[in-house]
């Protein structure tokens, strides 16, 4: 058995969240902080990829990346670089598929942090990177990892978006789930199988420890009060 | 040294306007919530910006909106205790403490700063606890201890007791007052319990509607509260509404009976008369009255009276203790208000 797919879906996965892990914590911490118009619009936007089907964010980039279109052509003309169809292109998609998921948890996490820790952080004298990393960032640590480890996979099972921006070329694009599509519509029942059994494994240890970190989150929290 | 503040800002409800100021002592904002107290707190470390005005302290200015001074909370040196202490969570109580102690940049130094007052606050042997394994009380010492490590210029104590029950509020009143005491500097205390502000502050501003509406010492503010929300902070249960009826005589028409005030002045809307102040016997300003109900606290006995030929009110209440009640016992007594322990209450 090609073992490319998996290794490829992996790397997609982990560059792609290692980028929405600051991102979305970005985000979330500095859109908190904007007038409630602004939070309202930037939220809706931030999310929809959440909600959109996952052809269409495709469609939306290939409209960006490809490389007749305005970002694709810069890229083409200024470093001989074509965005679409390798395998980092499907890095594209998935970050932007994955990135609501990190960005609404981290919100969430930052929601809960009691402000008055901020406050007697900095009439101590202490400065803001410090209370960031030191008091806000442990304080919702198991909100952002919940939200890290459901964003990787996610992103390990995106498929529309990835399908469209770098397609199928087995030992260069293939991931995961397009060589599942590619296998059903070739009629290799077995070897899709084999796959699906891959997938659900690696989803499934994921989603265990997605709960494990919401159990300990709230456990912590009653400890804390 | 010294505090100044005159600040304004505009809380949507009502306009915060807040003017004081303090030497080395303590100061106490005694207000119901929602005045404004904790803001008040809050604007001078730093978390929140006024509108404007200006805040001195200690000949530093820390706010000036004319000048367009406005320092961040970490230059500011105020050491701020919230009601629910703010330790942090995830650090231990030696941490907790090294945290406050961050602005001295000598190492060494800071090492003995924590330790001696780690051991001055008896807080060695929970060096290695966490917040959550702590007692109310023990957690306020830890806040206390990791304020006094970051070289406060003033302490800002917002509600420090109200998050502990009420036996313990007694014992670390006088843990927070030896504090004060050691500290020497200015202290201002928010509250809104009469008693816990009489007990710990040498001076009391009385804010209401986001306004200071009296500052005096505790003494000068008990005994003439000037106002009438400053009488219902200062523990007044028995106020009413008055119209004049002629030079010395007013009509107090919550309670329905005409009182002799000589020296009335204008502007006077309203009187009150603590219920101690309530004296036995005939006298200026003597009413017979019935005894509407008999409340009984465990020391004392607080007696609710009606004025005969009251028609309408609310009854005026006399509190006294329960010998001198078992001894004058009736279903009707005739009592006296003195001029002189009426409070005249204007708006």
């Amino acid at each position: 058995m090609d073992w490319f797919p998996l290794y490829n879906s992996i790397r997609i996965a982990l560059i792609s969240t290692v980028i929405i892990f600051f991102l979305g914590i970005f985000a979330a911490y500095y859109i908190a902080k904007t007038p409630r118009l602004v939070k309202g619009v930037l939220d809706v936007f931030l999310t929809l990829p959440l909600v959109l089907p996952p052809t269409v964010v495709g469609w939306l980039l290939l409209r960006l990346l490809g490389p007749k279109r305005i970002i694709g052509a810069w890229f083409l003309e200024n470093f001989d670089v074509k965005l679409t169809m390798s395998w980092w292109s499907a890095i594209f998609a998935t970050t932007v598929v994955i990135f609501p998921l990190m960005y609404r948890t981290a919100r969430g996490a930052f929601e809960s942090f009691d402000e008055t820790l901020a406050y007697s952080a900095q009439s101590l004298g202490l400065s803001n990177s410090y209370i960031f990393w030191q008091i806000r960032m442990p304080y919702c640590r198991q909100g952002i990892l919940a939200g890290t480890v459901l964003a990787f996979a996610r992103a390990l099972g995106e498929y529309g978006a990835t399908s469209m921006i770098c397609g199928y070329t087995p030992g260069r694009t293939a991931t995961i789930s397009t060589t599942v599509y590619q296998l059903w519509r070739t009629n290799e029942d077995r070897s899709a199988m084999k796959w699906v059994l891959v997938n659900l494994a690696i989803s499934f240890v994921v989603l265990l420890a997605v709960n494990m970190l919401e159990k300990k989150n709230r456990a912590g929290k009653k400890g804390v009060l | 040294m010294s505090i100044y503040v005159d600040i304004e800002k505009n809380l949507g409800s009502f306009r915060l306007h807040a003017k004081f100021e303090a030497s080395d002592e303590t100061i106490a904002l005694l207000g119901a919530s929602g005045c404004g107290k904790s803001m008040t707190l809050k604007c001078i470390a730093g978390i929140e910006t006024p509108d404007n005005g200006k805040i001195i302290l200690d000949g530093i200015t820390l706010f000036d909106s004319d000048k367009k001074i406005n320092l961040p909370p970490q230059q500011r040196h105020t050491g701020l205790m919230f009601q629910n202490y703010a330790l942090f969570p995830n650090m231990t109580v030696l941490q907790n403490i090294q945290a406050g102690a961050k602005r001295e940049k000598n190492k060494a130094k800071r090492r003995d700063t924590v330790e001696s007052v780690m051991d001055s606050f008896g807080l060695i042997e929970f060096a290695d606890r966490y917040p959550h394994q702590l007692s109310g009380g023990q957690q306020q010492r830890v806040a206390l201890a990791r304020i006094l490590v970051s070289s406060p210029r003033i302490l800002l104590l917002d509600e420090p007791f109200s998050a502990l029950d009420s036996h313990l509020r007694f014992k670390l009143e006088q843990e927070v007052r030896q504090v004060i005491r050691k500290f020497g500097k200015t202290v201002i205390l928010v509250s809104h319990d009469r008693d816990e502000v009489y007990r710990m502050s040498d001076k009391i501003a009385i804010m209401s509607g986001g306004r200071i509406e009296v500052v005096g010492t505790n003494e000068e503010v008990f005994a003439n509260p000037q106002t009438r929300s400053g009488a219902v902070l200062t523990g007044c249960k028995n106020i009413s509404a008055i119209h004049r009826v002629d030079e010395n005589t007013v009509f107090a028409s919550d309670w329905g009976i005409e009182l002799k005030l000589p020296g009335l002045t204008d502007g006077i809307s309203s009187v009150g008369i603590r219920m101690r102040r309530i004296r036995h016997g005939n006298g200026e300003n003597s009413f017979r009255c019935r005894v509407v109900e008999e409340i009984e606290d465990p020391f004392y006995y607080t007696v609710m009276l009606r004025p005969i030929g009251a028609k309408e009110g609310s009854p005026l209440g006399w509190l006294m203790s329960k010998e001198d009640w078992k001894r004058l016992k009736a279903p009707e007594v005739v009592v006296c208000l003195p001029p002189e322990s009426i409070l005249l209450l204007n708006d």
